[in-house]
């Protein structure tokens, strides 16, 4: 197992994954898992988690990317804030790359338009103040990790009444997609191993409906491997204690050192504050769905680029040659896209899987360029 | 953008405002603690930062633990991560 004496405790990993292969023998059937969130992937490509479990366990990347999930459609809306006169866009360093229908923020800076990164949301007041004679956006994206601490943003622009500050809200909850995908009947996902950072400020029951409503264990589960392994074998020891077959699978927190049930309240009550959810909203792969978009709440409107500025919200068909859609649905794998490596890498990246570090198509790119069968013919395990 | 990176707590701003001075891997800055407002925070305190705030307090082998995986994660993940927040202005 040549990975595994990378880890901060190979004799951890090794006594884990020996338990998982004893429980994965007394599977009925291959369990297809999903790792909602980026972050996971990452881990799982870094460590070469998939090579290292058995056959019978596959990972699918699940579309708890921020990055990846955006549509063509407002990146192009975002382009055109960029190049209004008198605008200063600001924005997180990994949507300066993404690629519209025509060019990235990165090449619309080049030609002139005032776009500047931002490590945190709240850095782009500061610009605003200094711009009293420019209109400051910001371009908010993020799952419910994220969104807070735009929240906080807003009430503090309308705290001090800085009136040339606004939001261009692209922040997303992860339930919806969620049911989109175990309801979508397209890719069978048996298990989730859920967003630790999520589910800190959402808690851990916002899971429950997976369990509940569609019998699918989940465990909330922390960054390290050794954490993820923890995760797969609490799923597994779901489905061969018979639970799951009864019609009783639940939600578990491996990550309690950092999760608390309820998640964090601040946090939930000034989303509800200051987002609405927006009837519908486009997703990369998934298409528009109902109730899975963070708008800005009425009370809030002052402060929505939507409402400031006539954003033209076209939709865009994501280029041909772009697969981004099935990675993130789980009915491909990274290499199986066609440009996969050749014309789409980080650094020339088309879709957006290979914009991010989280992205799936970049975390493979990184740390894999394996599949399953070439990694097995090389012999990684023991 | 989706890291949570541990940082220690270096001390509390006198002005009362939900600030922190905290430190990541010797790079200092200001977060603010508005999303963990309930809680007291002192010097010497590990929290997990997000995007400019705080978003939850970790122990300190949980920050240990963190911080090392994200190192693991290898390439500029952490360096980028660190060059960023270098250059926040949050006050
Ligand atoms: S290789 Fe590029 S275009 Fe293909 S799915 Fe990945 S990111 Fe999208």
């Amino acid at each position: 197992m040549k990975y595994v004496d990378e880890f901060r405790d190979p004799a951890a990993a090794r006594a884990l994954l020996r338990r998982i292969d004893d429980l994965a023998e007394q599977l009925e059937r291959p369990l297809r898992v999903m790792e909602i969130c980026g972050s996971h992937t990452h881990t799982i490509y870094r460590h070469g988690l998939e090579h290292l479990l058995p056959e019978w366990i596959e990972f699918i990347h699940g579309p708890g990317c921020p990055v990846c999930v955006i549509p063509m459609g407002r990146i192009d809306d975002a382009l055109w804030l960029a190049r209004q006169p008198d605008v200063i866009l600001t924005t997180f360093g990994d949507m300066m790359r993404v690629p519209g229908s025509e060019e990235s923020l990165l090449q619309v800076r080049a030609t002139g338009a005032d776009v500047r990164f931002v490590y945190s949301p709240l850095d782009a007041l500061p610009i605003a103040r200094d711009n009293p004679d420019k209109q400051v956006v910001f371009f908010a994206v993020g799952f419910e990790t994220t969104a807070p601490s735009t929240a906080v943003t807003l009430e503090r622009a309308r705290g001090e009444g800085l009136a040339n500050f606004c939001v261009f809200s692209n922040h997303v909850t992860t339930e919806q997609p969620l049911r989109a995908i175990v309801d979508g009947g397209e890719t069978q996902i048996d298990a989730f191993i859920g967003p630790g950072h999520v589910a800190s400020v959402v808690g851990v029951h916002a899971f429950d409906f997976l369990a509940e409503e569609f019998n699918r264990p989940v465990v909330v589960t922390g960054f390290e491997p050794l954490d993820v392994l923890q995760a797969v074998a609490m799923l597994l020891e779901q489905f061969t204690s018979g639970e799951v077959a009864a019609g009783r699978a639940t939600v578990q927190n491996q990550y309690a050192r950092v999760v608390r049930s309820d998640g964090n309240v601040v946090a939930q009550r000034l989303m509800d504050r200051v987002f609405r959810t927006r009837d519908t909203f486009e997703w990369r792969g998934l298409g528009w769905i109902e109730h899975s978009g963070l708008g800005i709440s009425p009370e809030y409107a002052a402060w929505d680029a939507e409402e400031r500025f006539a954003v033209p919200g076209v939709r865009v068909a994501d280029p041909p040659a772009c697969e981004c859609g099935s990675v993130l649905t789980g009915r491909i794998k990274p290499w199986q896209c066609r440009v996969f490596g050749t014309a789409c890498t980080p650094a020339t990246p088309i879709g957006t899987c290979m914009v991010s570090p989280e992205g799936a198509c970049a975390a493979y790119y990184n740390f894999g360029r394996l599949d399953r069968e070439t990694a097995n013919a090389v012999t990684i395990r023991e | 953008m989706c890291l949570g990176v541990p940082a220690e707590v270096i001390a509390i701003p006198e002005s009362g405002e939900p600030r922190a001075r905290v430190a990541i891997s010797g790079v200092e800055r200001t977060v603010a603690t508005d999303l963990i407002a309930a809680e007291e925070l002192r010097a010497g305190d590990w929290v997990l930062v997000h995007v400019g705030f705080a978003l939850s307090r970790i122990d300190a082998e949980e920050a240990a633990i963190t911080l090392e995986q994200i190192r693991r994660l290898g390439g500029t993940v952490l360096d980028d991560e660190l060059a960023a927040f270098g250059r926040s202005a949050i006050d």
